[in-house]
């Protein structure tokens, strides 16, 4: 009976090899180096886009300029919606000087490619975007996009 | 002469390195893809009451409530799709729907094409999710109509005819079904 179970004789398993270890990491950095993007800012608003069917993806992200709207997101700044524009807080009027230094990082050539981004949470009051929108036509900036995520339309 | 080989590496550090690498990678990149709904703003040189004819224009507002209203009737969202799709194609020549006009389009030819536009407006307070689901339902017509055309002309969706690179066809489809959105200003109350 005793014999049956035997005890351990203290050899031990054999150690499994970790030498493809790296390899198998290697694999998943490279798959995460090609499918994602680098974060463009920190975002200072909350948002939350809308979610919509009839999208389209962009084709080069380098000609997208974002406006972010949305609730700050901190706390003493209070409720009401604000602008973000690069890293920073900004008002309507800045949306236009914005826009403008932006084409100046892109060549001539690429200019009337640009197109403005509008990463609106989806509780914001249309007043403010309405009047960007404004802004962005007194600079001849008229191709926009909405920024949506796919899904059935909420709301 | 004694053959010496070379000490060998540890290479047990490789995976620290990588995953240092891997976990740096998560953190500063984001995996989602950007997509949007793309509109094209009107010029300011474009003058804001071009004439056109009533009967070519459907009205669409979204109040404060985030409520529709279409040329003049409250509507729920989810009607919004049908009365756009019936707008613009005017399957039985409506004399209230939009009027048509025979155009020649490259690669099918004489067509009629019909003069409708769609102006959507919105309030100050309108929620911008409802004013994108709103034109989000818009689109959903103009991309039906297309599709529907571009598989009864070349038995594929509109979507396959970009994807194949057929861009003429894409265009004549294009041509048929203009989509003609206009987001105009909103309402100021003058009195």
């Amino acid at each position: 009976m005793a014999s049956k179970f035997k005890k351990d004789d203290g050899k031990g398993d054999p150690a499994i090899s970790t030498a493809s270890l790296p390899d198998i990491v290697f694999m998943l950095l490279f798959f995460f180096m090609v499918t994602t993007v680098m974060r463009e800012v920190d975002l200072k608003v909350n948002v939350v886009v809308p979610s919509a069917t009839e999208i389209q993806k962009f084709k080069n992200k380098s000609l997208v300029t974002y406006i972010y709207i949305g609730s700050p997101t901190e706390k003493k700044l209070g409720t009401s919606s604000r602008i973000q524009l690069g890293d920073a807080y900004a008002e309507v009027k800045d949306v236009g000087a914005y826009i403008e230094t932006r084409r100046g990082e892109h060549d001539e050539a690429e200019v009337p490619l640009l197109v403005t981004a509008f990463k609106v949470d989806r509780e914001t009051k249309m007043g403010i975007v309405t009047e960007v929108k404004q802004e962005l036509r007194k600079v001849s900036a008229l191709k926009i996009s909405y920024s949506t995520v796919e899904g059935l339309a909420s709301n | 002469m004694k053959n010496v080989s070379p000490p060998q590496i540890n290479a047990g550090s490789m995976a620290d390195i990588a995953f240092l690498l891997l976990v740096f990678f998560l953190v500063v990149t984001t995996i989602d893809a950007d997509a949007g709904m793309f509109r094209k703003l009107a010029s300011m040189d474009e003058v804001e009451s071009q004439k056109i004819h009533e009967r070519n224009i459907l009205n669409v507002w979204v109040n404060k409530e985030d409520k529709i209203m279409i040329d003049g009737k409250e509507v729920e969202l989810f009607q919004v799709y049908d009365i756009a799709t019936n707008f613009i194609e005017n399957p039985k020549n409506d004399v209230l729907l939009p009027q048509k006009e025979w155009k020649t389009i490259p690669v099918l030819g004489e067509r009629e094409v019909s003069k409708q536009v769609i102006s959507i407006q919105n309030d100050e307070s309108t929620s911008y999710g409802q004013y994108i689901a709103v034109q989000n339902e818009l689109a959903r017509a103009y991309n039906h109509l297309r599709d529907q055309l571009s598989e009864q002309e070349f038995q594929m969706t509109f979507e396959e005819l970009k994807k194949t690179g057929a861009i003429e066809k894409a265009n004549a489809i294009k041509t048929i079904y203009p989509m003609r959105i206009s987001e105009a200003l909103p309402i100021v109350s003058t009195n």
